[in-house]
């Protein structure tokens, strides 16, 4: 599903920030991705997204060859990639069901469609009861949720997360993880990136360590 | 559970990306719309300073228009005043006019007897004294001499008096159109500067949407990224800055209208007095349909344009460095 091939990133004011990545996700495998800060996991999770295209090497998701891909294709392949950033990214004026229900809009949804949709996206993360609701009354843990809900609303297949928990207590950061793992009983393929050790060994699952722009560790789970 | 859709998606039928297609644009006009009147104050100011730039021109052409329409009342005047020779009594002047009808470029007479003269000159006022001591009318008979349509340009026109003097019973003659050829290139004139200030105001209104427009993407730029994230393709994200760009314009083009008018309610009533005091029939023309059509359409487009250039400048759609 992902497949990262001698994958090097340069960013032009500091240097190599990924150096020679090579390894494969199987669809519906859920993985973690650790290392210090400033190893290199946000830059990895933005090329798998398309936000930043690699300095070399290949790199394939959901079969598609991203070197190749044309400018134009690029929102139709971040439809399939559903992204969660550790500050979530919500629009603050709208409301939580607008927030979800962009990706929606977006793709040119019908309106009932995106309605039954967004509900259902909210239902699984708890909170259908606040979709009137804005972020700004939201909880750091519900705002996370809600950016969780915008990620699947559009049923992508491969579910990015790039430090989902770095705001949260070890609680609410269990249920996340909790969540994330119900994705990937359906399939979808996940790459979590965070410096929660500790939950990271609990879970069990794939992990990717880097360090200085290097995969250092490729652990499998069970 | 929301189940992923593992395969690629298939592209849509023709028929419903046709149907997304107008569904967004028609989402995407209307959202837009409400967002320019979710704030009056700013919208307001700027579709005003639209219309006043665009009512200039407006106003300037419909003066234009009017001063033609009164020019042409005056071509009924006639172009050329025959003074014939002091001895030349009614009869006779009346044996002249029969003679000039029959010429193909006269298309009327009208014999103006010492007498009716007389009369007009004593209806002015003020003359009733000087006319008193006078024993004898010292009023010659005057033919008005109406020149057919095309007979009637200025170098015609000069031939035309140039064989009317050579006559005997003539005087003199005087050509009543010079002042009028005068009036038509102040008109040509003002004409000119209808088109020269539509062209700057029309720049003014062109860098002002720009400007908006480019405030407003400013403003939205976080808005902006996070739709590119969640697969906003670059024609979605243009598309409501483009709209808002063509509302401005219909909505600056209305209030250019709206100003145009008002200004011809408001004077009306002191043109038909006036207009009265000359025994006219003048009345004031608006816009018409034509001119209205043509402000409508040039402040939308100026409106597309503007915020065309801004989005271009501005958005780059979702390019990854
Ligand atoms: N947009 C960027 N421009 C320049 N350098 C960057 C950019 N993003 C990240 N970097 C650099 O790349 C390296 C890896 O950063 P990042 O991927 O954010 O690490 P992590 O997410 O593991 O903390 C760091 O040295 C960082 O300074
Ligand atoms: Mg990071």
């Amino acid at each position: 599903m992902i497949l990262f091939d001698h994958v090097f990133k340069r960013y032009p004011e500091r240097g190599e920030a990924l150096t020679n990545i090579s390894f494969e996700m199987k669809v519906g495998e859920m993985a973690f991705l650790t290392g210090h800060s400033g190893a290199g996991k946000s830059t990895l999770l933005r090329l798998i997204g398309l936000l930043e295209r690699p300095t070399r090497g290949q790199i394939l998701v959901n079969g598609r060859d991203l070197a190749t891909l044309p400018q134009a294709q690029i929102p139709y392949h971040r439809r399939e990639v559903g992204m969660i950033f550790q500050d979530h990214r919500l629009l603050q004026d709208r409301s939580v069901f607008d927030n979800v229900a962009l990706p929606l809009v977006v793709a040119g949804l019908p309106h009932k469609e995106v309605g039954r949709r967004v509900r259902a996206a909210l239902d699984q993360v708890g909170l259908l009861k606040r979709e009137r609701a804005i972020p700004v009354a939201l909880s750091g843990g519900e705002q996370q949720r809600v950016g969780i809900a915008r990620a699947v609303v559009g049923r992508p297949p491969v579910l990015l997360a790039d430090e989902p928990t770095g705001n949260l207590d070890p609680d609410l950061s269990k249920e996340i993880f909790q969540l994330f793992e119900r994705f990937q009983y359906v399939g979808v393929t996940l790459l979590i990136a965070t410096h929660d050790l500790a939950l990271v060994k609990s879970m069990h699952y794939r992990t990717f360590t880097l360090g200085d722009g290097r995969l250092i560790n490729d652990t499998r789970g069970w | 559970m929301l189940k992923p859709s593992l395969r690629r998606r298939r592209l849509p039928k023709f028929t419903d990306q046709l149907a997304i297609w107008l569904n967004q644009h028609v989402q995407s006009a209307l959202a837009t719309l409400g967002r320019l009147l979710d704030t009056p104050l700013p919208t307001g100011m700027t579709v005003a300073v639209i219309g006043i730039s665009l009512a200039l021109p407006g106003a300037l052409y419909v003066l234009a228009d009017n001063l033609r329409t009164l020019a042409g009342g005056w071509n009924q005047t006639a172009a050329i005043s025959l003074f014939l020779q002091y001895d030349i009594d009614d009869a006779a002047a009346n044996n002249l006019a029969e003679r000039l009808r029959q010429l193909p470029e006269i298309a009327q007479v009208q014999v103006i007897t010492r007498e009716s003269a007389l009369e007009e000159f004593r209806a002015l006022g003020g003359f009733e004294e000087a006319l008193e001591q006078l024993k004898n009318n010292p009023l010659p008979v005057v033919l008005a001499i109406y020149p057919q349509p095309n007979y009637a340009t200025p170098e015609q026109l000069e031939v035309m008096q140039d064989k009317l003097l050579k006559l005997k019973e003539a005087d003199f003659a005087r050509m009543d159109t010079v002042w009028l050829q005068r009036f038509q290139a102040i008109l040509d004139l003002i004409q000119v500067g209808v088109i020269l200030l539509g062209v700057l105001l029309g720049i003014g209104v062109l860098l002002i949407i720009g400007n908006t427009i480019r405030l407003e993407i400013l403003n939205r730029c976080i808005e902006i990224e996070i739709m590119e994230l969640v697969g906003a393709t670059a024609a979605f994200i243009r598309r409501p800055f483009l709209y808002a760009g063509a509302w401005y314009g219909l909505l600056g083009g209305l209030t250019a209208w709206l100003l145009v008018t008002l200004a011809l309610v408001l004077l009306q009533t002191p043109v038909s007095r006036l207009a009265s005091l000359y025994r006219s029939e003048f009345e004031l023309s608006g816009l018409g349909f034509t001119a209205t059509f043509i402000v409508l359409m040039s402040s939308i487009s100026l409106g597309l344009i503007g915020s065309w250039v801004a989005v271009n400048r501005h958005l780059r759609g979702a390019e990854p460095s």
